[in-house]
């Protein structure tokens, strides 16, 4: 079987020339739960935005064993969804349904079929009724599941989220980890939010400074107090690893 | 935080809101064509006209005050505009007022006035037309009566992010507020001048995230969407029965 995302001596640069990710080389193998932690400025971010080619650099990038592209972005594009960090930066459209459906109608399906894939979108973030709502009326934590619909009706099957559990209240933030536990595909997400991290409970890999300093299991990573702080990762002094 | 949104009362229901979105865009922009194009000094016709309104108005059941509060705001605009317009010189004036120093012309005058009142009818039969009309739908029309879609997307993401903006900047004034007191006015002016700087790089970096999260949903420049919604009975309706208002409109001004 091929593996969901293979990369290999990937290397970038800001446009002012610093240097954000060097050589990283990770694989991830179908239907993996992967949780990427560092510090702010590590760099997840900028590794998020290469897996469906909005940033290109020097490097290989292999979704499903098929190289990245200029000519199968689409493909790409359509196997690997992304949710942003800043709902409202993903969610543009003046209502909840024309955000969800924006995706299968950029992927050019029948109109039948985009009405059936928004439906199913929403049902699975339970936000069904939503359609005719406009994104600036919702709650964070509903935005933020709009946010997940609006990928979720791509039927991708590579998911990506960066930072799911930024400016959640707890209760909100519960209810979206639940979600991403739930959801049967591979799953890429980028965090410093240990207790997301220890929930998700997977593959956790630490990038600090555009290196992957590790990669291994999460309880191994979550036990080694000495290894999160040196990265910036380690909680408050008085709150042990395993409460955490 | 809470804005006043420009759809606010369109969750209401009437036989206004029950209209589709394309019969009032069109109605409300021939009423405007109707309006500019109606000679000055005609009182009558104005008259009508704000009585169409106010009856519109009624109907809808959105609250009367809040269409005058936000038909109000344009007229400085107009002021600013038209102030210059009495002391034009014209040929054919029909007698003149001595005000101060200067000699107005009576056409003038009317001509002032009137253009107040188009300006202001203008403006009172737009927002009756958003107060009703949830802004959403409003751009389902626009796209409806083939407005390039480019315009739509322009003015969909306006309303998008205008109060996210507002918001920013509100943020920014409160931290502005909590750290200067007693400033000299010069150095309050250039705070203000760093505060537009920073909202004019943070929109335009937000713009770039939206547009990341465009292409990751693969947007390639061409704009998709679902079509729908047919018009009704009520649509033929009201339009007949505004044709009907034209044309009483055309007979007094024949009279």
């Amino acid at each position: 079987m091929k593996n969901a995302v293979e990369i290999k001596n990937l290397s970038y640069n800001y446009p002012d020339g610093q240097q954000a990710l060097h050589g990283i080389s990770l694989t991830i193998g179908r239907n993996e739960t992967v949780t990427i932690i560092g510090p702010n400025g590590a760099g997840k971010s900028t590794l998020l935005l290469h897996l469906n080619g909005i940033i290109r650099s020097d490097g290989t990038i292999k979704i499903f064993g098929t190289p990245l592209t200029e000519k199968n972005i689409k493909w790409v594009r359509s196997k690997v969804g992304l949710v942003f960090q800043n709902p409202d930066d993903q969610l543009f459209s003046p209502t909840v349904f024309d955000d969800v459906a924006f995706g299968p109608l950029n992927m050019g399906l029948a109109e039948e079929e985009v009405r059936s894939r928004v439906q199913k979108a929403l049902a699975m973030v339970s936000m069904e009724g939503y359609e005719k709502r406009s994104p600036q009326h919702l709650s964070v934590g509903e935005k933020k599941r709009i946010a997940t619909a609006t990928v979720l009706s791509m039927d991708t099957e590579i998911l990506i989220f960066d930072e799911p559990s930024a400016n959640l209240d707890p209760r909100a933030k519960w209810g979206l980890v639940a979600l991403i536990e739930q959801l049967p595909m591979t799953k890429i997400i980028a965090s410093h939010d240990l207790e997301l991290v220890r929930t998700l409970n997977g593959r956790t890999v630490i990038l600090d400074k555009g290196h992957i300093v590790c990669d291994t299991s999460t309880d191994e990573v979550l036990s080694d107090a000495s290894l999160l702080e040196k990265h910036g990762l380690a909680p408050a002094p008085h709150i042990s690893m395993s409460q955490v | 935080m809470k804005h006043s949104f420009i759809d606010r009362y369109s969750e209401r229901s009437s036989l206004v809101h029950g209209l589709d979105p394309r019969t009032k865009i069109l109605t409300a922009i021939t009423f405007v064509i109707m309006v500019v194009l109606t000679p000055p000094g005609e009182w009558q016709a104005f008259a009508i006209y704000f009585v169409f309104l106010a009856l519109l108005t009624l109907v809808s059941k959105v609250p009367p005050l809040y269409i005058l509060k936000r038909s109000l705001v344009v007229i400085p605009f107009v002021l600013l505009i038209g102030i210059f317009i009495p002391f034009l010189k014209t040929g054919s004036s029909s007698g003149s007022y001595n005000i101060w120093m200067w000699d107005i012309p009576k056409s003038n005058l009317i001509l002032f006035g009137s253009i107040i009142i188009k300006s202001w009818l203008s403006v009172i039969s737009l927002v009756l037309l958003t107060a009703t009309t949830k802004f959403s739908d409003v751009l389902k029309g626009l796209e409806q009566l083939r407005m390039p879609k480019v315009m739509v997307m322009i003015l969909s993401f306006m309303y998008r992010y205008i109060f996210v903006l507002t918001d920013e900047v509100l943020r920014m004034k409160q931290a502005r507020d909590s750290r200067s007191f007693g400033e000299k006015r010069s150095r309050q002016i250039k705070t203000i001048g760093n505060m537009i700087g920073t909202l004019f790089l943070r929109s335009y970096e937000r713009g770039e995230r939206v547009y990341a999260a465009m292409v990751s949903r693969g947007f390639d420049g061409e704009i998709r969407t679902l079509s729908s919604t047919t018009m009704r009975a009520a649509d033929l309706l009201y339009t007949f029965s505004f044709l009907i208002i034209i044309s009483l409109v055309c007979l007094s001004l024949a009279i």
